[in-house]
């Protein structure tokens, strides 16, 4: 019964939220203010309604009811409580649930938001959610219901597919939705104003933290991806350049240019066509992904006629919001009075830089991960684009941008003066310049690569601390540190999050200095991987709730002295007759041994795999400081407020970049 | 969406998942010789797997590959022999890095023509701004100017 009501509740969502739709319009026509505040408490029900269902789905997934077709597929009455919650985004009828829960989610939020959001923006923006919010539940209700019965009901499920038992899909993927989904605000948020023909500095800082907070989601969600490829796929790899790898980084690289863009057009009006073009093109990409990922188009062509419809309705999906946004946008934009004028040498100038190549940056992705597709429809010619064309094109456009970085935060607004700014970079310099000798030193006649990149990322974090150290100098150190105390939060937040940049690009180059050996090895036997042993001190079964497991019992040894114990194991899954490998890790600080085990022979033998991974979650430490970063900028004074702030801001008198000093209206 | 991808790994593999691709007796006693087949190989489609090299992958198929790659490299054949003598048996599709062709051209040059093009249409930009100067004040303005100039001197 309580299945029926949440596929009811489904369909009363689509109803509400196609009032929610439809009310601004009318209002607009009218001009009755009533009409335009339904949107409040239809955004709100909405929700309700959708949350009531996803609760129904869980409720059917926790009990194991294998009345209902979805549980059946993917889950088991013996799986672990927390996998048959998670279980219930583990599949593709359950993810679009969770996505629309989310979409609504934003949609109540921008409606509680107790920010200065215009009315009618206000409005006109839950329409817009509104509109995108029907089409999803259609899409639902259609082609993937997730609350259709199965009769007679079988006696046991099929189990969820082992690899997604792990805590790392409990916390993946709404993180990730969190992100994509988050960006349909902006989206949003463009449309409306393309609607209205009004935007304006109000409308940046209406629209950013909404698009801070997407991005700060996003970023944890796809670190949080990668370590669990890291660890779950077996092979010590962190990055893979997956097509679904790249579905989620594109939304990525066309937010974080959007969030860059926003402050230009908050502070400075100026940027705003570009910047109302990146907000529907980010959340295109967010679209775009979830086609790719959802059609299965990506696989082959072929899996794409395998289930046509769900692709198809997609398809439509995308050639109704993107062709749809992008037309409204060249029939509107050019309406838009351009602001704010600068010089190529200031910080909008370094913005506009950075927007350019991480564009760049996202078209390559793009087009990389498009390209077999397209070229085998057009030609029939099979081609496939792989790491070594992304790392290729990647790195030369992400080194500039990177290096920019420290400039764009040192230079002031309109005209800066690059000198000055070099003069007071230098120290990040010269420090930068002597750490990377010191690293090509110590490693002599190693991966040359990799000394650079630690350079690079000192510098990244050096210039974010002097950024900070500047605005705050004063006399004495009192006066400084009740000055750095005094700096907006955004400051702060803005110095954090690309300092996490440096921490990640100091990770990702110590991956150079990994070392992998590979031995099949008996009990007592040894295995070296850098300045670590490894010895095999046994393989013993092991039994878990649902699986039984073998595992290699390993003690990590440094120069004779243990330091840890890993015990990577393979795991058989006998619901679904699958087996799954357990890496085995040991984390030295922020370096790691990792340990996957192969074949096992009849003479007690085992094939190891041992890996030293120096700095190793650097990567993902650096994601989440970025992350933090936004969440901090996040809390700044002028988002709480909402307000444009009308007086000066006194704080900023301390440095040559006075952000606020620049009235925002 | 990493769940899809686990999925379709998992469905395409098929068999079994076991750890680690390269097993230890693949490997060739030459060190250098091995480290060649390494980089080869990483650099090579798996045929029956969703976007892995033969280096990283499980499939019987993958292996096969492997072992053609250490014979040939044992034969004494260099990189790009090796490279061709798959390329002529399996396809350009087993590459992981595409050919520079002219089927690839817009691949390949898509970074360049977006930094180029963007680049361009910002300086363009930049000049049309500058072609069209800001209003001059008018009388009133400049009157306001001289009054505001001349009351802060005077204090």
């Amino acid at each position: 019964m309580l299945i029926e009501v949440g596929h009811y509740a489904l369909a009363l969502a689509l109803a509400l939220s196609l009032t929610q739709m439809v009310m601004p319009v009318w209002a607009s026509r009218t001009g009755d203010p009533v009409l335009r505040s339904i949107t409040v408490p239809a955004a709100l029900a909405t929700f309700a309604c959708i949350a009531f269902a996803f609760g129904a789905l869980t409720y059917a997934h926790v009990t194991s009811d294998f009345s209902v077709q979805n549980v059946v597929e993917n889950s088991h009455s013996m799986k672990p409580l927390i996998y048959k919650i998670s279980g219930v985004w583990g599949n593709h009828e359950g993810s679009m649930l969770l996505w629309v829960l989310i979409l609504a989610l934003f949609g109540a939020v921008v409606a509680l938001a107790r920010n200065s959001v215009p009315p009618i923006l206000r409005a006109n923006t839950l329409g817009v959610q509104a509109a995108i919010t029907a089409v999803f539940l259609l899409f639902i209700l259609v082609t993937s219901n997730p609350f259709s019965r199965l009769n007679p009901a079988p006696v046991e499920g099929r189990d969820l597919n082992p690899l997604l038992q792990d805590p790392g899909l409990a916390i993946h993927p709404p993180l990730l939705y969190l992100g994509y989904v988050g960006f349909s605000i902006s989206f949003a948020f463009a449309i409306a104003a393309l609607i209205e023909g009004r935007i304006d500095a109000a409308w940046a800082r209406a629209v950013r933290p909404w698009t801070l907070a997407a991005w700060c989601f996003l970023t944890v969600g796809i670190a949080m991806g990668s370590y669990w490829a890291y660890y779950e796929l077996g092979w010590g790899g962190w990055w893979f350049w997956d097509p679904v790898e790249n579905a989620s980084l594109m939304p990525w690289l066309a937010g974080t240019a959007l969030v860059h863009s926003t402050v230009v057009m908050e502070k400075r009006d100026a940027l705003k066509v570009w910047t109302v073009l990146l907000a529907i093109l980010t959340f295109s990409l967010s679209l775009l992904g979830t086609f790719l990922v959802r059609s299965g188009v990506l696989t082959s062509v072929h899996t794409f006629a395998t289930d046509p419809t769900r692709g198809t309705f997609i398809l439509g999906i995308l050639v109704l919001f993107i062709g749809g946004s992008l037309a409204l946008y060249a029939w509107r934009a050019p309406t838009l009075r351009q602001g704010g004028l600068f010089a190529p040498i200031s910080r909008e100038g370094a913005l506009v830089m950075n927007n350019l190549f991480l564009s760049a940056a996202c078209a390559t992705v793009l087009v990389g991960t498009l390209y077999p597709l397209a070229l085998e429809s057009l030609t029939g010619e099979k081609i496939s684009v792989g790491p070594p064309f992304f790392n290729l094109t990647f790195l030369p456009l992400a080194v500039p941008l990177l290096l920019v970085v420290p400039f764009g935060q040192t230079l002031a607004w309109k005209r800066g003066d690059l000198a000055a700014a070099s003069q007071r970079l230098f120290i990040g310099f010269a420090l930068a310049l002597a750490i990377t000798l010191l690293a090509i030193a110590v490693t002599w006649g190693g991966p040359v690569g990799a000394p650079l990149g630690i350079g690079l990322g000192a510098y990244l974090i050096l210039g974010a601390a002097l950024e900070i150290v500047t605005r705050a100098r004063g006399k004495t150190v009192g006066l400084s540190l009740r000055r750095a105390a005094g700096l907006p939060r955004s400051a702060w937040g803005t110095a954090l999050a690309h300092a996490g940049v440096g921490i990640t690009v100091i990770g990702i180059a110590a991956q150079a200095w990994s070392v992998e050996s590979l031995a099949t090895i008996q009990r007592g036997g040894e295995l070296r991987a850098g300045p670590y042993v490894a010895v095999l001190e046994g393989v013993l079964p092991r039994t878990g709730p649902n699986y039984t497991e073998t595992v290699a019992h390993l003690t990590i040894r440094e120069g004779g002295d243990p330091v840890g114990v890993i015990e990577p194991g393979k795991r058989f899954y006998a619901s679904r007759n699958m087996s799954v490998s357990e890496a085995g890790l040991l984390t030295l600080g922020v370096s790691q041994v990792y340990a996957s085990v192969g074949e096992t022979g009849t003479d007690g033998s085992v094939g190891i795999r041992l890996y030293y991974k120096p700095l190793v979650l650097l990567i993902w430490l650096g994601a989440v400081v970025m992350a933090l970063g936004g969440g901090l900028s996040l809390t700044d004074r002028r988002f709480r407020v909402g307000a444009p702030a009308l007086r000066p801001a006194v704080r900023d008198t301390a440095g040559p970049v006075p952000p606020h000093s620049v009235p925002a209206e | 969406m990493r769940a899809l991808r686990s999925i379709l790994l998992a469905l395409a593999l098929l068999a079994p998942v076991a750890a680690g691709a390269v097993q230890p007796e693949e490997v060739m006693k030459d060190p250098t010789l091995e480290r060649r087949a390494r980089a080869i190989s990483s650099g090579l489609r798996c045929l029956v797997c969703q976007n892995q090299s033969i280096d990283d992958s499980d499939a019987p198929l993958a292996r096969d590959l492997r072992l053609i790659v250490r014979e040939r490299l044992r034969q004494g054949d260099d990189d790009d022999a090796v490279l061709h003598y798959v390329v002529q048996r399996y396809g350009e599709f087993v590459l992981l890095r595409p050919v520079v062709a002219w089927h690839t051209a817009l691949l390949w040059l898509t970074p360049v023509l977006v930094v180029g093009l963007g680049g361009l249409a910002l300086f363009a930009a930049s000049r049309r701004r500058k072609a069209t100067p800001p209003r001059a004040l008018s009388a009133a303005e400049e009157a306001a100017v001289a009054d505001l100039v001349r009351r802060a001197e005077s204090r």
